[in-house]
């Protein structure tokens, strides 16, 4: 989950305390390598193709792809980040503020966007990016690509690259970064 | 034979004359037949309790906007004498700016006629000039022959130097005296709070303080020329009280006046923005604030006068720079000058009640508390301590800057003509 | 944050955030469909008591940006005290759902009593009297911010001089401006001659000069204010050219300024008062830059007034 929603989401704070590694940076490596392997097998190429990162989880991961894209096939694609906050339906219900600048380098217009995020959860951060995205333009096909899809979907949204699918209880934590991936809750009342 | 009516039992009596314990025997005829210690009760008479009490004659303002006729809806004659005697008074001068404004005899007897049977004494001030629109003198002479000792056009000051020495000169063959309100208009001109620290940070347009000293300054002058006597309405800045203090001591009979709400209350209150606030002259400085408490104190200011100015809340619920000046103070004045004066009890009775009285021409007020003088008397409490609750007041209007404010210091019964108007805190009028 | 009415309410911390955040809605602006729906069924309420069409369109193109609904109430200043008092009129609004005011009065502190009467909906003082006018401080602020790092300036305020020239004393852009400048660290000094600075600077973190020529040799920004022409008529300068003459940012005092001196002004201007026509479209006169980032403060400001905070409680 991104580090924002770790800080904001119920239960509104506390620490992330890891409890499991479930991939290292190897199988993180693998993955990424596999996922740009994926896309490139899915779209026969690169043509048209721009990753966007979700703010701010997902950003990273594109940069990532991105790379994985030079090494592979020695082309460099297009990445964007996109915040989603004033598109989130709990504007009102939770605190809710955008973190960084949107950035999305090219027009959309009949481009292939994939999303990059960390975490696949209930779903309602794509669908707000969705929507976002509409706003820049129209894309021939819009894909989804997350590192961990950990379940418990609240709308029909489905990823089509996955890095891991890991079975999670709700109140568990997944924390995606450089080294790897870990399983943990978040403690309360325990400073940061 | 006069009858005797009430019994004071177990104050202190405070007069001008001193202070010693002793009852009071008032008769039905609104004089007091007998002061001393241990009186008896006559048969039928009633009893007001007084142990631990300030007996005192009762206390006469200077400056009280009654608001009838024309402004009911804020006070009337009826409920502004209601708070005057809750407020331990037992006579006020009703202000004239009214509507029609008390300019002639005719307005002058609609006002006394309400008054009479008004829980204190209601005097009369008339205008100066007519309309009091400052330019040309209204019948002083009419006006004095019903009874009117104080004239002015309060509310605004006379603007036109030759009009204000002819008006001095006329009053002075009628024996009275004129009452300023000390504002020079062009420098006033649009100004809503005082111009310093306060408004040049709040963006209120504000009144310089030589607006008022400028205006004490000519009428000192005029003073000193005509023999007029000059009485100076709600002083409230350093220099204006500085330059009477040098006309007394040059041997002018100036007399001066200062509300309470300009020795308890200061310009930063205004960044509330709160009309409440809103008063004319303005709330000044902490150095002004100091500056009225060493003139009260060394006599400079002769009495304190509420300017008791009552305004309906939807007028105060205007933006500031678009609300009526004025408060209310007929009910806080006593309590106020208790708490927040640092003079002994007496001299706080002298600017409260027989300084005023002199000035004002109320014989029959201000004591002394002796056989045979009008039995015009109030009862004060000095340890009780109340909180002003806006809500309580007896005033049509609620517009006291001073609520949830804690005061020591409460009026217990009010005695007018003999006849007890409050007796524990209540009206009976 | 409930209401903004004034910048001293914001301090440091919260300039930044609003000017950090403002970045965001920047970007909102320049997208092909400026819009987002974050403020999606709320409802926001121009309550205009003064004629100021920029500031009232600025504000409402911004709450239609976040997807808000918006009324608008104008009151021609001469009307107020025929109809219904501002307090019926606050409540009337409130009841018909209004979520935030945008309050604009020719009375100073009117945003104050507006907020004690709306009941919980959030009030932004969009300038009242000559006191306070927070949103053209705040985009005021970020314009210097971003016109210094598209030259490649550091972008940060502190320590840089600000001179805010002209009529102080009326001017409720100046008030802001003072304070939001000195809370972002930068040194100002106010130029008018005396009849137009207010009469006591007690706790104005300021410098006064009377010199523009001195003053303009070294300052990184000039904020030149809006000359009223009736100041004149109240014998607060002889006539407007002698004010021009010594306080007007004229074509020839331009060229003491600093190669990457900016100037600024909240508009409308008089051209040939106290800007010279060509000075007005000099590259590092950024005027029109601050109208434009004036929308996106606007959307930052309503963003955390109604959209931000969310119910900590739920």
């Amino acid at each position: 989950m991104a580090e924002r929603e770790r800080r904001t989401a119920p239960p509104y704070g506390g620490v992330f305390v890891a409890r499991k590694r479930v991939m290292d940076a190897d199988a993180l490596r693998r993955a990424i390598t596999r996922i740009a392997h994926e896309i490139l097998e899915r779209n026969n190429g690169l043509e048209g193709v721009i990753l966007v990162g979700l703010q701010t989880g997902g950003v990273p991961l594109a940069r990532r792809l991105a790379q994985a894209f030079v090494e592979i096939e020695g082309a460099e694609v297009p990445v964007g980040s996109l915040d989603v906050a004033l598109h989130r339906d709990d504007i009102g219900l939770r605190p809710v503020m955008p973190e960084a600048v949107t950035h999305i380098p090219v027009p959309l217009d009949g481009a292939i966007v994939v999303l990059v995020d960390d975490v696949l959860f209930t779903g309602r951060t794509i669908r707000a990016a969705l929507d976002a995205l509409t706003d820049y333009g129209r894309p021939r096909a819009v894909q989804l690509a997350v590192m961990v899809d950990r379940g418990h979907r609240e709308l029909p949204i489905r990823p089509d690259y996955v890095g891991r699918n890991l079975p999670t209880r709700r109140d568990e934590m997944v924390d995606v970064h450089d080294e790897g991936v870990d399983l943990g809750e978040m403690v309360k009342g325990v400073r940061p | 034979m006069a009858e005797g009516r009430l019994v004071v039992r177990g104050g202190t009596l405070v007069d001008e004359t001193g202070e010693r314990t002793g009852d009071l025997l008032l008769g039905d005829e609104g004089t007091i037949l007998a002061a001393g210690e241990d009186l008896d009760v006559p048969a039928g008479a009633t009893v007001l309790d007084a142990g631990g009490c300030i007996v005192a004659p009762g206390l006469v303002d200077l400056h009280t906007h009654l608001r009838q006729p024309g402004n009911e809806e804020a006070e009337t004659v009826e409920t502004g004498c209601r708070a005057a005697a809750l407020g331990g008074y037992t006579a006020v001068v009703a202000m004239p700016n009214t509507d029609p404004p008390i300019d002639c005899a005719a307005v002058v007897r609609e006002v006394l006629d309400l008054g009479a049977t008004a829980a204190c004494e209601v005097a009369v001030a008339g205008a100066i000039t007519k309309g009091r629109r400052g330019e040309q003198l209204a019948p002083l002479g009419e006006m004095a022959d019903l009874g009117v000792r104080l004239f002015t056009d309060d509310g605004a000051g006379v603007q036109d130097n030759r009009l204000m020495r002819r008006a001095l000169e006329y009053a002075s063959a009628l024996g009275v005296t004129l009452a300023q309100h000390c504002e020079d208009e062009a420098l006033a001109a649009g100004g809503h709070m005082h111009e310093g620290e306060w408004s040049s940070r709040l963006g209120i347009p504000g009144v310089p303080s030589d607006a008022e000293e400028l205006m004490v300054l000519r009428d000192i002058a005029l003073a000193r020329r005509t023999g007029g006597r000059v009485h100076f309405l709600h002083l409230s800045t350093a220099g204006a009280i500085e330059a009477v203090r040098a006309a007394k001591a040059a041997g002018l009979t100036v007399t001066a006046e200062a509300a309470p709400h300009h020795f308890t209350l200061s310009h930063a209150l205004v960044a509330s923005y709160d009309p409440l606030y809103k008063v004319n002259p303005p709330l000044r400085t902490d150095d002004d604030i100091t500056a009225v408490k060493a003139g009260l104190a060394d006599g400079t200011i002769d009495a304190i006068a509420t300017d008791h100015a009552p305004h309906p809340p939807e007028a105060k619920e205007a933006p500031f720079d678009q609300a009526p000046p004025g408060m209310l103070g007929l009910e806080t004045a006593l309590a106020l000058a208790l708490t927040e004066l640092d003079l002994p009890v007496r001299d706080v009775l002298g600017l409260l009640s027989w300084r005023p009285a002199r000035i004002a021409g109320l014989h029959r007020h201000g004591g002394p508390l002796t056989e045979g003088a009008p039995a015009n008397v109030c009862v004060i409490d000095p340890a009780a301590t109340w909180t002003v609750d806006p809500a309580a007041l007896a005033s049509r209007s609620r517009n006291t800057p001073y609520a949830g404010r804690t005061l020591t210091g409460r009026v217990r019964h009010t005695v007018l003509h003999g006849e007890a108007v409050v007796v524990d805190g209540e009206a009976q009028r | 944050m409930k209401h903004l009415l004034s910048i001293a309410d914001l301090g440091t911390d919260g300039i930044e955030e609003v000017l950090h955040l403002t970045d965001s809605f920047v970007e909102v602006s320049a997208r092909p469909i400026p819009k987002v729906p974050a403020l999606r069924g709320k409802t926001v309420v121009s309550l205009f008591y003064e004629d100021s069409t920029r500031t009232r369109l600025s504000f409402e193109t911004a709450a239609k940006r976040l997807s808000a609904d918006t009324m608008t109430f104008t009151v021609g200043s001469s009307s107020v005290n025929k109809g219904e008092s501002l307090r019926d009129t606050v409540e009337t609004l409130r009841a018909m759902g209004a979520d935030a005011f945008v309050v604009r009065h020719g009375s100073a502190g009117v945003p104050w009593q507006v907020a004690a009467w709306s009941a919980g909906a959030s009030v932004v003082n969009g300038g009242d009297g000559w006191h306070e006018h927070p949103t053209q401080a705040l985009l005021d602020c970020y314009t210097v911010r971003r016109a210094r790092a598209e030259r490649g300036l550091d972008p940060a305020l502190a320590g840089l001089r600000v001179a805010i020239v002209g009529d102080v004393k009326h001017s409720r852009v100046a008030r802001s401006n003072v304070l939001a400048f000195a809370a972002l660290g930068a040194e100002v000094t106010l130029v008018a001659p005396p009849t137009l600075l207010p009469p006591d600077l007690t706790g104005w973190p300021v410098e006064v000069s009377h010199d523009l020529d001195t003053t303009l040799a070294k300052c990184d920004v000039v904020y030149l204010l809006r000359m009223q022409l009736e100041r004149q008529h109240e014998a607060l300068v002889p006539s407007l050219r002698e004010y021009t003459a010594r306080y007007g940012l004229t074509s020839g005092r331009a060229r003491l300024l600093a190669d990457d001196a900016l100037v600024l002004h909240p508009g409308p201007m008089n051209r040939g008062v106290e800007i010279a026509g060509d000075v007005a479209t000099h590259p590092n006169a950024v005027i029109t830059q601050q109208v434009a980032n004036g929308v996106a403060v606007r959307m930052a400001v309503l963003f955390l007034l109604l959209g931000a905070g969310g119910d900590l409680g739920g």
